[in-house]
């Protein structure tokens, strides 16, 4: 199976993040709220198979390990555990950075089936950038004890990614997780994540910026996404997409204007 | 349930309330709506550090300290459930 994804970044950039990848080799990326289980998560998929490191330039622990799964290698990138994106921590910035412009296959996102209401908030944001998310909502086990019925599927369908309930610490649900990892990254699966919609003068502003900065962003950035973060007066994106595409030999996709937002 | 609204900070130990606004503002608003405090919220003050500050409340399942200081800065009303639970207040 052929899985290399246009959407996807170069090899040349994911060394931009201190990553190497092997030929045919999908990224996933796993982000989700602290006290969530993610690293148990992680444990269970990668095994032994893992090296930790710090993020390039940050002091922030990375960990990322591979595994296979129907016969395609997978490196798992294990993200800083954050409640948000917007990048107002450097754990958060590691984390946006990675998922705006390290563009990973498939993204999941682990979630605490005993407090959802808490995690859905970086689901929310995570699918602002990128349609393909795979909720795993994890500590079911302890949710059952609380008397906490989570019901999947319409999670499912209200979100408009697939939701798998898992048992990291047991192992359970993580065959299915895989699964639905493997066909969202590589295009079985096509999710139609729910948007959240601003007021309309929200809207138009962001609808006006999103036309002003298209031409000067390289055409896989979602321009949607930085248009909205620039109305909230967040420039720092507009920094980490420069040092990003100088550091991965993208520039070709640069264009004379961008030098502009440089300054 | 009375429509008074008053800093969270005064909102006495095991009473509960529901967040109104947020006169904070930049990074920490920015956070403290991140957490889910937004109006509309129920939140719940379970105890007290010894001196005082910070107080850990219950919001949205997980139990977070705030300090006094930004604890100031959110509005709300305070739900009429109380009964005998606040002497443990001053």
């Amino acid at each position: 199976m052929k899985v290399t994804n246009k959407s996807s970044c170069t090899a040349a950039g994911y060394e931009a993040f201190g990553l190497k990848l092997s030929q045919n080799q999908l990224v996933i990326a796993l982000a989700g709220n602290p006290n969530t289980g993610k690293s148990t998560v992680f444990n269970a998929l990668t095994g032994l198979k893992q090296h930790t490191g710090n993020w390039p330039g940050k002091t922030v622990l990375r960990a990322e390990g591979t595994f296979v799964h129907r016969n395609t290698k997978i490196l798992l990138v294990d993200l800083p555990g954050t409640y948000s994106l917007l990048a107002t921590s450097a754990d958060e910035q590691v984390a946006r950075d990675f998922l705006v412009l390290g563009r990973p296959h498939a993204v999941i996102v682990v979630v605490d089936a005993t407090c959802l209401e808490r995690n859905l908030n970086l689901v929310l944001q995570v699918m602002e950038i990128t349609p393909k998310v795979v909720v795993c909502v994890n500590l079911m086990d302890e949710a059952a004890r609380r008397c906490i019925k989570v019901d999947i599927e319409v999670l499912s369908q209200e979100l408009g990614v697939p939701c798998i309930p898992t048992v990291a610490r047991d192992g359970k649900g993580l065959t299915k997780l895989k699964d639905a990892v493997l066909d969202v990254a590589t295009g079985v699966t096509v999710t139609s994540p729910r948007q959240v919609s601003y007021e309309p003068y929200v809207e138009q502003a962001a609808a006006r910026m999103e036309s002003r900065i298209r031409p000067y962003l390289p055409g896989w950035v979602n321009h949607r996404w930085v248009a909205l973060r620039l109305l909230e007066g967040d420039i720092s994106i507009i920094k980490a997409i420069i040092d990003h595409l100088s550091k991965s030999s993208e520039q070709i996709s640069l264009q004379e204007g961008s030098a502009v937002w440089a300054r | 349930m009375t429509d008074t609204v008053v800093p969270l900070s005064q909102l006495p130990k095991g009473a509960s309330g529901t967040v109104k606004y947020l006169t904070v503002q930049g990074q920490v608003r920015r956070h403290l709506l991140d957490l889910g405090l937004v109006a509309g919220t129920r939140i719940e003050s379970i105890r007290r550090s010894p001196t005082g500050d910070p107080t850990a409340f219950n919001i949205r399942g997980a139990i977070i300290a705030l300090r006094n200081e930004d604890a100031d800065q959110i509005f709300i009303t305070v739900d009429n459930n109380m009964e005998e639970k606040n002497e443990g207040h001053k």
